[in-house]
């Protein structure tokens, strides 16, 4: 028998810890979302489909500064003392992720801007007509072009592998501190941006290989979704007990159902049948993957902060 | 520079939480939230039980995760070896609170991250912790864990101990006689 009585009673950290609401994982679901357009949109840019007007990345940027602001606009929600935000931006500090992904965030916004700068829509240079001079400055020079591309491409990159570090730093939560979950975040990332440009493309061409590219990615994600579970499964005590909330514990009903189950192994075959021209292209496949996406912030975010080391202890 | 500890004795301790209370009156710590707590841990199957009574708080621990995770530097350790948070630097993100193994910290109605001081403003002035003065058992000792001949060190070499998650990697710097 093993019986514990404790006089503590702080309601943010008992029976469980539970500091962190929707907030965040809307925050972290949203930089993936916009990591995963960056990439997608660097990648248009840097091989040259961006004289294509209708190329998404002609508005995909229009898109990532709404959903990153959005995003920021959560993250802002939920800190306690909101007034001291701008302290976040007088300190630098190395070992806080939450510090690197403040500055990571400012970062994103000026090679989002030099993208929209690319090629501006016209009720913008109607606007701001100054725009017109920069923008034919760029397209004179094609390897600036490029390089905006790139720029996209590696800031989305760290936006998104950003948003898994700040949580598996986090020792302390062991579902959160294994190796993998930056990844299984920027490939999560990767496909809902996939799911979502597929939605909204309006070059058939771009809506075919998008949909062939998130069912990679949602291939990819099993494949690492199975990889955090063996590095769980295969550690400490600790960990088991973590991998066990969603293996069988309160969180496998959600993580089951509404991650792999609606998020991935639904769409995935219905994408490849449309891919195949067997069906016709649906949003109903890639608002699954979006949704799925979206519980999965919430149930890694929530579940983690289950996990901890005296749920093993006591 | 003092690198301040604590120790307490379970064997001494009754468990009757006047350093939960003794905190939280010195502190002002708002209604509903604890700073310090007593853990008492039953083991066995009868007759072969024993119980460990544990007076916990936070362990300001040497490599404190919560001031790593803090992006304003609002956390930090003072000269004294003591974890303290700033709170006019806070913003009140609870990545501390998420980072921290012991579940020390919470956030005040204020909007600033909090936990145990060690009474640091009782510290400075030479006195002991509220919880170590007001222990009528005088199980709960107080001093530096760098001073050799410190109350604090002679027990920890007399005596057998432990502290609390050790494997965590944090080195806390409360220690609990068995």
């Amino acid at each position: 028998m093993f019986e514990l009585t404790t006089t503590r009673h702080n309601p943010l950290v008992d029976p469980s810890l539970h500091a962190w609401g929707w907030e965040i994982p809307v925050y972290l679901f949203l930089g993936g979302l916009v990591a995963g357009m960056m990439i997608i949109s660097g990648y248009f840019i840097f091989s040259g489909r961006l004289k294509n007007p209708d190329c998404a990345c002609n508005f995909l940027p229009f898109y990532s500064i709404v959903f990153l602001s959005a995003g920021m606009f959560a993250l802002f929600l939920d800190l306690e003392n909101k007034i001291n935000v701008w302290r976040l931006y007088t300190t630098f500090e190395i070992t806080s992720p939450m510090s690197l992904g403040a500055w990571i965030l400012i970062l994103v916004y000026p090679a989002l801007i030099a993208n929209i700068f690319v090629r501006p829509p016209q009720p913008l240079l109607n606007k701001l007509p100054k725009i017109k001079l920069v923008t034919e400055k760029l397209n004179q020079r094609s390897f600036l072009i490029k390089w905006i591309g790139v720029l996209n491409m590696l800031w989305g990159l760290l936006l998104g592998v950003y948003t898994g570090i700040l949580l598996s730093t986090m020792s302390a939560r062991p579902l959160w501190n294994t190796s993998v979950l930056w990844l299984l975040f920027i490939v999560s990332g990767l496909s809902s941006a996939a799911a979502f440009v597929h939605l909204i493309a309006r070059d058939k061409y771009e809506r075919e290989l998008l949909a062939k590219a998130d069912n990679g990615f949602l291939t990819v994600e099993i494949f690492v979704i199975a990889l955090m579970f063996i590095g769980l499964l295969t550690s400490s005590q600790t960990n088991i007990e973590a991998a066990k909330l969603l293996l069988t514990g309160p969180f496998a009903a959600p993580f089951w159902v509404l991650v792999v189950g609606i998020g991935i192994l639904i769409p995935l075959p219905l994408q490849l049948l449309a891919v195949n021209h067997k069906v016709k292209h649906t949003p109903v496949p890639p608002l699954m993957v979006l949704l799925g996406g979206l519980i999965l912030r919430f149930v890694i975010v929530y579940a983690g902060q289950f996990s901890n080391w005296m749920n093993v202890h006591f | 520079m003092a690198r301040y500890g604590m120790v307490i004795d379970t064997k001494k301790c009754v468990g009757c939480t006047d350093c939960v209370i003794a905190c939280e009156t010195e502190n002002n710590v708002p209604v509903g939230f604890s700073r310090s707590w007593v853990n008492q841990i039953a083991e066995g199957k009868f007759p072969d039980t024993k119980i460990e009574i544990l007076s916990e708080r936070c362990n300001h621990c040497s490599n404190a995760p919560c001031v790593h995770a803090c992006p304003t530097g609002a956390s930090y350790i003072n000269e004294l070896g003591i974890v303290l948070v700033d709170h006019d630097k806070c913003i009140g993100c609870k990545a501390c609170v998420s980072a921290c193994p012991y579940g020390a910290r919470y956030i005040h109605p204020e909007g600033y991250a909090d936990k145990c001081t060690f009474c640091n403003h009782r510290v400075e002035n030479g006195e002991d912790p509220a919880c170590v003065s007001v222990c009528p058992t005088h199980s709960i000792y107080f001093g530096d864990l760098d001073d050799p001949g410190s109350e604090v060190n002679k027990l920890l070499n007399s005596r057998e101990h432990h502290s609390l998650l050790p494997e965590a990697g944090t080195e806390p710097k409360i220690f609990y006689l068995r």
